[in-house]
Order: structure tokens, then C-alpha cells, then sequence
């Protein structure tokens, strides 16, 4: 358990440094995950749909590809000089590894998150004081289910020869239950029902993540080794 | 090619097929320690396949690859491999690319770096990024890398491309070194010349099998005038 959790320590913070060395990626996504957000406020008609509704599906819809974009970049980096067959030649546990790069992954997406939160709200007029606590509970418990699937099916695709287009067709068919909850969860703490109406939902992604993370832990050495 | 001895590193019967190509059809390959075999062939003929399927890293269509009598996959953490690629991080500094390494291998004991970056004669590298290293400072950060954990087992492919005269000599040093301390050593390479004072039995590999295998002979020309005599038929 030790070994475990020190190595995966050690990826996620491998990883971690490269990125905020180069800020490529995040700096993408954020922008990614903006620009979604801003074509959503202007192409809305707000006597059609009420902003509860539209602002939430927006702010999910932005994280959703704003992570296919950071989750393509995890395995990526690994294929530079080769630095995957490190990894496999290294006698790591391979969940660990697994944890390591969902844990980085992780980062990213709550980082984008952090930035694409604050600009649905106030594009969208959505109340944060009535979403209350609820909010970041939610944005956690759906990124740790989105995020661990990413991590096992980027680590399938970046194996392929066109890596990056093979991800999103991969990922986003798994997206959508934890989306559907997340995005149903957000519009009811917005519109100001108590924690109790959503507390199913967030029991299904309390679910999802559990096995999905469960998932990765074992099926990871299958999915890099040969 | 059967040793007479168990070695530490036994591979029995290894084929591997790249599509309708055979390019290694029954190879067995032992090496105990103490010995430095030097691996040589044609372009094409999977030397650096066989490299790799001793390491754990490609499947091989049959055979069996063991070391210490386990197999491979689960004995790992004695393997030392250099492939073609150096396996570093271009946008982390050679410090950082070794204690990764160190922790990955679970030997990062305080002040090993230092030993390491020393032995490698890469101290006064060790803030800079990879990406800004010359190719032969990248390739002694890579065979730092691949050596960081004393592996009793070492193998090598190419591992003197890019370095410079003194850095080959060097390394040629360090292999004697390493085989002297009882290691394990199979080395690729295209130059017999390179390496040769550390080795001590020769194979050459084509047509997916070994044409020729025994101990080192005295000189580099007298190798490869063998080794032109096997490949003529």
C-alpha cells in the first residue's frame, strides 16, 4: 500500500511539473472550455429556455471537452523519447501508475473547472449562493468518475496511431451517465431545491466512480502491457 | 545459442513474426553473470526485438523468456534496459528525470542522485532540461537512467550513439566495471569496435536464427571477417 501510494505520488507530480512548466495543455483547455461557455450565452434565446437550465448543461458540456483535451495530453506525454516502456519496464505497481496519472489528470480537470465554474455563472446569472455546498461536492464526485475512465481509455488509445481522434469516440459514450447526473444535480441546486432532491444523484456518481477507479486499478496492466 | 550452464537470463524457443515476416524463429539465448555478449547482424534481422522481448516489453509469438528463473514480467526491478529512445522527459531537467526514475525503481535514497549524476559525469548538466541537451548528453542521462538501480542484468542497444570518443571510452569503462562486479551485459551494435574491450562472447543474428555464436575473438577484424564469412554462407 506504501509502494502504492509513493509511486503514484511520484507520477502525479511528474506529471504535474511538466505541465505547469509548459502550461501548454491547461491553458488550452481553459481556453477551450471558455470559448464553449461564450457561444453558449450568445446563441441562447433566455425566454425559451430559463437560464437554470441552459447555464448548467453549458458549464458540463464545456468541462466534458476541456477534459477530452487535458486526458489526451496525460499518455501523450508518455510517448515522447519512449517514456512509456520506462514506465512498463519499471517494477511498479501498475495501479499505482494508474492512480498517478488519474490523480494528475484530476488537477486539470478541477483547474478547469475552477476557471469554467466562476464564467457559467456569471454569463448565465446562475445564483452560487443557493447551489451552497452542494456545488463543489458534485463538480468532485463527477470528475473523479469522468477522469478515471479517461485515464484508462487514454492509456488504450494513445496505443493507436491516431491517438488523439481515437480518445474523444472512446470517451464520450462513457460521459454520458455521469454528464446526465451532473447536469440534472446542477440545475436542481441552482434552481434552489434543497440537498435531499439530488442526493440520488450523487449517489450514482459516488457509484460510477467506484467502479470506474475499480476498473482502472485492475484492468491498467492489462491496458499497457503487452 | 544453449549454454552448457543455467544462466541468469534464459530465453528458450523465442519467435516473433511481424506480419507474414519471421524475424526471429527459435532463438534461444542464455547469458550468466559476469559475461558481456555482443549481439551483432544485419539491419532487419530483431536484434533490438529480441532486445526487447528479453526485457518485457514485446510479447514474443513464442518462447519464454526468465531471469533468476522467474519470468521476466515479474523480475523487472533487475533489468537495466537502454532501447533507442533515451525514455526522458524533454521538458524536465536531468535531475529530475533521474529521481523519477529512482522512484519509480523504489531507490531514491538520500544523496544518490548525486552519485549517480557524478558517476555519469553529469553534474554540471543537472539543471538542464533535457530538450536543451546535446544528443550525446541525452544518451549518458539515458544510460544513467537505465543503470540507476544496479541491475544485475543490463541490456543495451546502440548505447554509443552519439557519445563522443572520451564518453565511449568511458562507457566502455563502466561496462568492464559492471561485468567485473558480476553483471550480466548483452549489447547491440553496429561497431564491434565500440564496447569490444568489455566483451566476452560474440553472436551474430540473421535469417531469424543465430549464424554464429563463441567466445570474443582477439581483434574487431578478426570478428568481422567472421562475421562476413557467416553472412556470405
Amino acid at each position: 500500500m506504501a509502494d502504492l501510494v509513493r509511486i503514484a505520488f511520484a507520477v502525479a507530480a511528474k506529471d504535474l511539473r511538466v505541465e505547469f512548466r509548459t502550461r501548454s495543455t491547461l491553458l488550452a483547455a481553459a481556453v477551450f472550455a471558455a470559448l464553449i461557455l461564450v457561444v453558449f450565452n450568445f446563441s441562447r434565446d433566455p425566454t425559451a429556455v430559463p437560464d437554470s437550465v441552459i447555464g448548467p448543461t453549458a458549464l458540463w458540456v464545456a468541462v466534458a471537452f476541456a477534459a477530452v483535451v487535458a486526458l489526451n495530453r496525460g499518455f501523450i506525454l508518455e510517448r515522447q523519447n519512449a517514456a512509456m516502456d520506462a514506465l512498463r519496464l519499471a517494477p511498479a505497481p501498475r495501479g499505482a501508475l494508474f492512480l498517478g496519472k488519474m490523480v494528475a489528470n484530476l488537477v486539470f480537470v478541477l483547474l478547469v473547472e475552477a476557471i469554467a465554474a466562476p464564467l457559467a455563472v456569471l454569463f448565465f446569472d446562475l445564483p452560487l449562493t443557493t447551489a451552497g455546498w452542494g456545488l463543489p461536492l458534485l463538480l468532485v464526485l463527477a470528475s473523479v468518475g469522468l477522469v478515471a475512465v479517461g485515464t484508462l481509455l487514454s492509456a488504450m488509445a494513445v496505443r493507436t496511431r491516431f491517438a488523439e481522434l481515437m480518445l474523444p469516440v472512446l470517451l464520450l459514450p462513457f460521459l454520458v451517465p455521469p454528464l446526465t447526473a451532473a447536469a440534472g444535480a446542477s440545475q436542481r441546486l441552482f434552481d434552489g431545491r434543497p440537498l435531499s432532491e439530488v442526493v440520488g444523484w450523487l449517489r450514482f456518481l459516488a457509484v460510477y466512480d467506484l467502479v470506474f477507479v475499480t476498473l482502472g486499478l485492475l484492468l491498467f496492466s492489462a491496458v499497457i502491457d503487452e | 545459442m544453449p549454454s552448457a550452464e543455467p544462466g541468469l537470463l534464459e530465453a528458450r524457443r523465442i519467435t516473433r513474426r511481424y506480419g507474414r515476416t519471421a524475424v526471429l524463429g527459435g532463438v534461444d539465448l542464455s547469458i550468466g553473470a559476469g559475461e558481456c555478449l555482443l549481439i551483432a547482424g544485419p539491419n532487419g534481422t530483431g536484434k533490438s526485438t529480441l532486445l526487447r522481448i528479453l526485457a518485457g516489453l514485446t510479447r514474443p509469438d513464442g518462447g519464454s523468456v526468465r531471469l533468476g528463473g522467474v519470468p521476466v514480467v515479474e523480475a523487472r526491478g533487475r533489468l537495466g534496459y537502454l532501447g533507442h529512445e533515451t525514455f526522458l522527459y524533454d521538458d524536465l531537467t536531468v535531475a529530475e528525470n533521474l529521481t523519477f526514475a529512482m522512484r519509480l525503481q523504489g531507490c531514491d535514497v538520500p544523496g544518490a542522485l548525486g552519485a549517480v549524476l557524478a558517476r555519469a559525469e553529469l553534474l554540471p548538466h543537472r539543471d538542464r532540461l533535457v530538450r536543451h541537451l546535446s544528443r550525446g548528453l541525452a544518451q549518458r542521462a539515458a544510460l544513467a537512467r537505465a543503470l540507476i538501480h544496479s541491475p544485475p542484468v543490463v541490456l543495451l542497444d546502440e548505447p554509443f550513439t552519439g557519445l563522443d570518443a572520451a564518453s565511449a571510452a568511458a562507457l566502455t569503462s563502466v561496462l568492464i566495471e559492471m561485468r567485473t562486479a558480476g553483471v550480466a551485459i548483452i549489447l547491440v551494435g553496429h561497431r564491434a569496435e565500440e564496447g569490444w574491450d568489455a566483451v566476452t562472447r560474440v553472436a551474430v543474428l540473421a535469417n531469424g536464427g543465430w549464424v554464429h555464436e563463441g567466445p570474443r575473438p582477439a581483434t574487431v577484424p578478426e570478428f568481422e571477417e567472421r562475421v562476413r564469412e557467416v553472412l556470405r554462407g
